[in-house]
């Protein structure tokens, strides 16, 4: 049973890794106006909110399961207070303060219409300092900290983030990108002549 | 009917709107959505407005209540 909460562990930790790399890879990307896979942005973005609520949930099994494993000896204040843990404080509080990120991050993102475009976008850039920390966390601290499958994985993570940045840097990505070409239904293609009630809508071009 | 509305000053062209709604909006050149009509939203599309207003990256999109418009 023990045993259990041990690989349940390592294994939530991992799959919260591949997700957040996940997440903030697409949210590198969406910024650069052209859309990944040739999916629509609303798809893209879809799927960077879903991919980050799932990566909540995995990271609430991480904690929780090594909070009740009697070697990982996690006191309450652990989950939260990062650097205060007896064992490798400090990787092991890389993992807190990366928590601590991802929730602030998530919670302001959920309440992003009361609190306002300014304070949520400003959350949100820790999303830069919260994944690396994550990263680090992932590789010092496990049993698995010296096992190629753990560096492999960790190493694909990188990669997956390096080149969404570099995606998002090369020259192409100006002010007004292409847009995807995507399916629409042929009857609301965008028409030559608008309702003449539109009104709203000055034809300057 | 709740009418949308498109904070102008706010919008990014990020054009999420418009594949969401192609109902009520179409792209412009530039990504940006032009209404089709009135944009006032009829109840079959109610829902539709609703995620279009909550994904929208840049919060440029609202509903506003018949009386308010
Ligand atoms: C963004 C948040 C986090 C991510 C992505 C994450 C990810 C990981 C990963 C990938 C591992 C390595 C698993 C292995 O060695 O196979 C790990 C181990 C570990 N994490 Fe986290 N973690 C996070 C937050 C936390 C928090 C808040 C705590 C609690 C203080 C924590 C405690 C631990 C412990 C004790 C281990 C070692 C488990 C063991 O190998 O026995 N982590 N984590
Ligand atoms: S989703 Fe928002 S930012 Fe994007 S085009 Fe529509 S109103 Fe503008």
């Amino acid at each position: 049973m023990t045993d259990a909460l041990w690989y349940f562990g390592r294994g939530s930790g991992v799959v919260s890794l591949v997700l957040l790399t996940v997440v903030v890879a697409l949210g590198v990307g969406a910024r650069s106006g052209r859309t990944a896979f040739g999916l629509p942005a609303f798809a893209v973005n879809l799927v960077h909110r879903n991919a980050a609520l799932l990566a909540v949930v995995f990271l609430v099994g991480h904690v929780v399961s090594l909070f009740f494993d009697p070697y990982a000896q996690l006191r309450v204040f652990d989950l939260v207070l990062p650097f205060a843990g007896n064992y490798r404080p400090l990787w092991q509080g890389l993992g807190t303060l990366a928590f601590d990120l991802v929730l602030a991050i998530v919670a302001t993102s959920l309440l992003r219409h009361r609190l306002g475009a300014r304070t949520w976008r400003l959350v949100h850039w820790l999303a830069y300092l919260s994944w690396p920390t994550a990263l680090l966390h992932g590789l010092g601290t496990g049993s698995d900290n010296g096992a190629v499958w753990l560096w492999s994985i960790s190493a694909l993570c990188t990669a997956t983030v390096l080149a969404a940045v570099v995606w998002r840097l090369t020259p192409g990505f100006g002010r007004f990108p292409q847009r995807a070409p995507r399916q629409v239904n042929p009857r609301l293609l965008p028409t030559r002549t608008r309702p003449a009630e539109a009104g709203t809508l000055e034809e300057a071009r | 009917m709740n009418r949308l509305h498109v904070d102008w000053t706010a919008c990014d062209g990020r054009g999420l709107c418009a594949e969401l709604l192609p109902e009520l909006l179409v792209e412009d050149d530039w990504g940006y959505p032009a209404p089709r009509g009135d944009m006032s939203v009829p109840p079959a599309l109610e829902p539709a407005a609703r995620q279009a207003v909550d994904r929208c990256p840049a919060l440029a999109l609202r509903l506003t209540a018949p009386a308010s418009s």
